[in-house]
């Protein structure tokens, strides 16, 4: 018996929605096998997760509190990635744009009004977070040097950062033996839903940002020049399209998404800034959703609330079964290697032969 | 003062055996073409295994071995999906290193953190060596791994650059068609160094829970796997060059606390470690594009006989 | 040349998808004879010979190795009967030595090599057949006709009875192919029986014994060199009697469109390549470049194209002044370039076809407003150019990836000729496509040259260049050697200024 790939000719989108749902159910049963192993039964589980999370109005609000940070981020990896930068970095990103918010919040113009601080937090917690993205951009564009490591080295430059400004110089309380800065004050709260934790500015500009990315992209002359740059940059240089401009553009956008989810984090949910409560790998688990959205930001939106889903699960597992939050990573890490794994049945008709 | 900076050189001799075989491993890896961004998800299942075994049998031997076992099954994933999958390999590793992650950590965190490992490694000193002015006690006073990491540098050295396995590996990094055409099973030789690579990573992390601390914390390994991924390129993949890349970024990481004093945040001094990985990456990635070195042409790229 | 049969490949059939590239094809091998397998662009010969030696398996036929049944599944099998192949791109290792390279297909050496003893063999065998080459040398030092030996070497290292040759002088000076076919008479002396896979007909009748006429998968016949001659060869060859001028052209007089002065430009290592080049391009004229790849055609090309920064001189068109220009003006003042590198330059194949035709357009009207791109006009142009130029595909959205090497260029064509351009360069613009589509990519260059455009046409093709130019300039390390007129045109002419003598003039 032999196994025989034949290039496919042709990829329709039914398939393409097909597989990939093939594969997130194959991962799913994959780690209700993990569950049933370490003696959780599977089914009980999934039912406690996925009611926990969409069953009531409480679970759904949570959700979508967990989408935002993760759609904000996957919006924007979505282009990075398209224009082939792996930006591995939007965690650091978020944290810088965390950084920054607080800074305005607390220490810049504490006694402002919402209606100034607000804006400044967010166009400051983008622009540092794009900043962040620049400097391995940079590197790339003018010297080479491979994004992927770069971006990812970032992220634990910006983790020591953060530890080393909340027990440092804006340490505030002490809070269960961890180390926080003070409360921001009462006028850089952003607003939420009554009765929940959706803090609706950021989830505004999140879906406004996907919509905008995914026209943009699709028709503008800029998006097309980001797919030519992700497809070949030689055919990119010879189409007259400056690989700099677009590489720093993507990721401009990309790491400003990202310090912006940093900033709702701060003035959205804790209001104030601590180095372990703020990010729990949103900016990973971004790259798995813009994955599972094919790069396509709406298609990732869909793909982050679905994470959200998982990511409050987690959270109820954790209360429920006593499961550590790293459960997270696992689900994580084994949807995406099924994901990667079925883009084989895409790309290749399986033939068995005997 | 002498003592201070003994004790230093020391501990960063430390810190680098786990870097170094790490190193080590993806150097291998990469030369055949393949490239695996799950080391720090290896290393930590490495450390975990390292130490849940220890502590199981009560022997550190039996530890480490299962810890490698782990890291080559591991490699064998990654290597399974970018080869036979023909996923995309940095994908791939990105999703290993979280899978790793979140396993060590789940299994960590509920039986293994805060608990104190009794089992140790001998120092071995060697004898008449060890007794050298300076030199001794640092290059010849250490742990059997420690030796065994800078045996293993030279060894692969050896194998890579002048027997004729190593130069299959590097022709079926360089040229994959050419590699085949010869009669070369391309497919094997890949799955191997990511075997390989995958095995030395989860000894690396072994060394971490075992002889480096010892003890089990989740994150301890701090993103060591991530520089090795720098180190290989910083060494050029040779391994010679990664013993010193390995010592140096060894010394960083034992600077970290020993500058508290002069009242310099250890915070800071946390991020030298990764930034001396960008410039190192940044000055290396310069070199290479001078010379004809020993970048692997195939680098991340699957290979596919009679595909055009 | 004794009556003992080295190879007899029986009924040999292999479809790819789309192609029949070998259909019930009868081949055979003597001991001490050079065997010719000839045939043009796409005739099989390669398919033929990649089977003999285990790169593809037949989906029907035999092989029969000195009497016997064989099955090849891979060329590890090939070497293992005496079969050796040199193919036209080289599979060597760059990085490493002759001596490494060599190493690499043994199977008899254990694992741990003792290099010395093999270097000492590769220096034996190089003197005896005075194919010198150094085996300390790393390949990516040495050239390509060094190279080449070094392939030959390898062979002989082996032992190899079988040996096959893919199109070998495509990449030799004239002087290293005459060096070339006396090692191979050597060979052939020894008893070794050799196929020798070429499109050049002088060639067959030079090294020939026997020769095989391929014509798109089929044998024509299997001739005595002794008793054929060229316009025989030929015939077999194309299937019809050959017009020495294929191409009708009209003549014009067009003003000049291109003028280069003194133009001098580096490589991607820093070198100068292309070292005061002056000369000029009519509209209403094909001018050619002739030479050996490597010798700075390509960055001749490239820096017209905007492509490459010119370190002296200038580039005028139609009296404009475009030296160093940005590429995006360059397009927009008509000048279309046809690369070299289809797959990696030509197109992105990700994307689909419209997506393609717009790829040097697309910034401007009507194919985008301001910010965003008119799809309207686009799918309907995309729409028409395919029908225009007879692209075989399915639709505007199909995935350029999926389209076949001939398809492929005639997108490019298409896109670079329809937005009336003064100037086109093209490199190299028939390479690895078929006859028909070749056929048609000259058609179309003569048709442009006919509308009073003007081309420069840079091809490793002789044929090509002395059929479709009006006029001919050699270029050899940088400089032009020679100007010709295509009636002017011999070998050994041509031959001497592609390695650098001078003409008369």
């Amino acid at each position: 018996m032999r196994i025989k790939l034949e290039k496919r000719e042709n990829i329709t989108r039914t398939l393409s929605i097909t597989v990939t749902l093939f594969s997130v159910l194959a991962a799913m049963t994959f780690i209700g096998l993990i569950f049933q192993v370490i003696g959780i039964n599977p089914v009980l589980a999934y039912i406690m997760i996925f009611y926990g999370s969409l069953g009531d109005i409480y679970g759904l609000s949570e959700t979508i509190v967990k989408t935002i940070p993760i759609l904000l981020c996957s919006t924007g990896l979505a282009v990075a990635f398209r224009a082939a930068m792996f930006n591995i970095g939007a965690e650091g990103q978020l944290l810088m744009g965390a950084i920054a918010s607080t800074y305005i919040a607390l220490y810049v113009i504490p006694n402002s009004q919402s209606i100034i601080i607000i804006p400044l937090m967010f166009i400051m917690g983008f622009t540092a977070g794009a900043l962040w993205a620049l400097i391995p951009a940079i590197l790339k564009t003018k010297l080479s040097v491979n994004e992927v490591i770069t971006t990812l080295m970032m992220n634990y430059i910006a983790e020591q950062l953060t530890m080393y400004l909340t027990t440092g110089p804006w340490r505030g309380v002490e809070l269960w033996g961890f180390p926080y800065t003070e409360n921001i004050p009462a006028q850089a709260y952003l607003p939420c839903i009554s009765g929940t934790r959706i803090h609706y500015p950021t989830l505004i500009i999140g879906l406004c940002a996907a919509a905008l990315i995914y026209v943009f992209t699709s028709r503008s002359k800029i998006g097309y020049e980001i797919r030519v740059v992700g497809g070949s940059r030689e055919a990119a240089r010879y189409a007259g399209i400056s690989y700099v401009r677009v590489a720093l553009i993507t990721m401009t956008i990309s790491g400003g998404l990202a310090g912006v989810a940093g900033v709702g984090e701060v003035a959205g949910i804790h209001h104030r800034l601590s180095p372990f409560k703020i990010s729990s790998g949103y900016g990973y688990t971004a790259i798995i959703a813009a994955w599972l959205g094919k790069l396509n930001p709406i298609v990732a939106l869909v793909a982050s609330f679905f994470i959200g889903t998982l990511l409050v699960g987690g959270d109820i597992l954790q209360v429920k079964l006593n499961l550590p939050y790293a459960t997270v990573n696992i689900f994580n890490g084994v949807i995406l290697l099924f994901i990667i794994g079925g883009e084989l049945l895409l790309r290749y008709r399986v033939k068995v032969i005997m | 003062m002498i003592g201070d900076v003994e004790s230093l050189l020391n501990a960063a001799l430390r810190v680098s055996t786990p870097l170094l075989f790490a190193t080590l491993g993806e150097i291998y890896t990469e030369k055949s073409g393949v490239i695996n961004l799950g080391l720090e998800g290896i290393m930590a299942m490495g450390a975990l295994t390292a130490f849940s075994i220890t502590l199981l049998t009560g022997n550190i031997i039996f530890g480490v071995i299962a810890a490698t076992i782990i890291g080559g099954i591991m490699g064998f994933i990654h290597a399974f999906m970018s080869i036979a999958l023909r996923a995309n390999q940095i994908v791939s590793g990105l999703a290993i290193t979280m899978l790793g992650l979140g396993i060590s950590e789940l299994i960590g965190r509920i039986h293994y953190t805060g608990v104190p490992l009794p089992q140790r490694l001998p120092i071995i000193p060697i004898p008449y060596l060890s007794n050298i002015l300076i030199f001794g006690p640092l290059l010849f006073n250490h742990d059997p791994l420690t030796y065994l990491s800078l045996i293993l540098a030279f060894a692969m050295w050896f194998i890579l650059f002048k027997t004729k396995a190593g130069i299959i590996i590097r022709a079926v990094g360089e040229n994959p068609f050419a590699a085949d055409t010869i009669g070369i099973n391309v497919y094997i030789v890949r799955y191997l160094c990511t075997v390989i690579g995958g095995m030395l990573t989860g000894l690396g992390g072994a060394y971490l829970s075992v002889v480096y601390r010892p003890a089990f914390q989740p994150g301890m390994t701090a993103g060591l796997g991530w520089i090795a991924v720098a180190l290989t390129i910083f060494a050029l993949w040779s391994p010679l060059r990664a013993i010193f890349g390995a010592a140096l970024f060894g010394g960083l990481r034992a600077l970290e606390f020993r500058l508290q004093p002069l009242g310099i945040p250890p915070n800071i001094v946390a991020t030298l470690p990764y930034l001396f990985t960008i410039i190192v990456l940044t000055i290396g990635t310069r070199g290479i594009v001078r010379r004809i070195v020993e970048a692997p042409s195939s680098l991340g790229v699957p290979y596919v006989r009679g595909e055009k | 040349m004794g009556n003992n049969v080295l190879v007899r490949m029986h009924n040999i059939t292999k479809k790819f998808p789309g192609v029949l590239a070998n259909d019930r094809v009868n081949f055979e091998l003597k001991a001490g004879e050079i065997h010719a397998l000839v045939g043009e662009n796409g005739a099989g010969k390669t398919t033929l010979m990649n089977i003999l030696y285990g790169i593809y398996q037949p989906d029907d036929g035999e092989i029969y190795i000195r009497g016997r049944r064989a099955v090849i599944k891979s060329p590890k099998e090939a070497i293992k009967l005496g079969i050796g192949m040199v193919h036209q791109h080289f599979t060597l290792i760059s990085t490493l030595t002759v001596a490494e390279n060599i190493i690499l297909g043994e199977t008899s050496t254990r694992l741990i090599a003792p290099i010395r003893d093999v270097e000492n063999r590769i220096r034996r065998i190089s003197e005896s057949y005075g194919l010198k080459v150094n085996p300390k040398a790393r390949i990516w030092e040495l050239s390509v006709g060094e190279r080449q030996k070094v392939e030959i070497i390898k062979t002989l290292y082996r032992e190899a009875e079988i040996l096959i040759l893919d199109e070998p002088t495509s990449v030799l000076t004239p002087i290293e192919t005459v060096e070339l076919f006396r090692v191979l008479r050597r060979m052939a002396g020894e008893g070794r029986g050799i196929v020798f896979i070429t499109h050049k007909l002088d060639e067959v009748l030079a090294i020939g014994n026997r020769a095989t006429i391929l014509r798109r998968g089929r044998v024509v016949g299997t001739v005595d060199v002794g008793k054929t001659c060229r316009e025989e060869l030929a015939e077999m060859m194309i299937g019809r009697k050959v017009i020495a001028n294929k191409y009708s052209k009209k003549s014009i007089v067009g003003s000049t469109i291109l003028k280069i002065e003194d133009l001098c430009v580096n490589d991607d290592k820093g070198l100068e390549a292309v070292k005061n080049i002056s000369l000029q391009i009519s509209g209403g004229e094909i001018l050619g470049i002739a030479g050996i790849a490597g010798n700075g055609q390509r960055e001749l090309a490239e820096a017209i194209a905007g492509l490459r920064r010119v370190k002296h001189g200038r580039i005028v068109l139609d009296g404009e002044e475009i030296t160093n220009v940005d590429v995006k003006k360059v397009i927009e003042k008509g000048v279309a370039y046809i690369p070299e590198d289809r797959i990696s330059m030509g197109i992105v194949s990700d994307l689909n076809i419209a997506e393609n035709i717009i790829l040097r357009k697309y910034r401007y009207k009507p194919y985008s407003n301001n910010l965003f791109l008119n799809f309207k006009f686009i799918n309907s142009f995309s729409a028409e150019l395919i029908d225009k130029f007879n692209i075989i595909a399915s639709s505007i959205n199909t995935p350029v990836k999926l389209l076949s090497g001939g398809n492929i260029q005639k997108l490019i064509l298409a896109r670079e000729l329809s937005g009336n351009p003064k100037l086109i360069i093209a490199v190299n613009p028939t390479a690895g496509l078929d006859i028909v589509a070749t056929d048609y990519v000259r058609r179309k260059l003569i048709e442009m040259r006919n509308n009073g455009k003007a081309i420069l046409l840079v091809s490793e093709d002789l044929e090509e260049i002395v059929s479709l130019s009006d006029r001919i300039v050699v270029m050899y390390g940088g400089r032009i050697t020679g100007i010709l007129k295509p009636e002017d045109v011999s070998v050994e002419k041509i031959g001497l200024l592609m390695t650098g003598g001078r003409s008369e003039n």
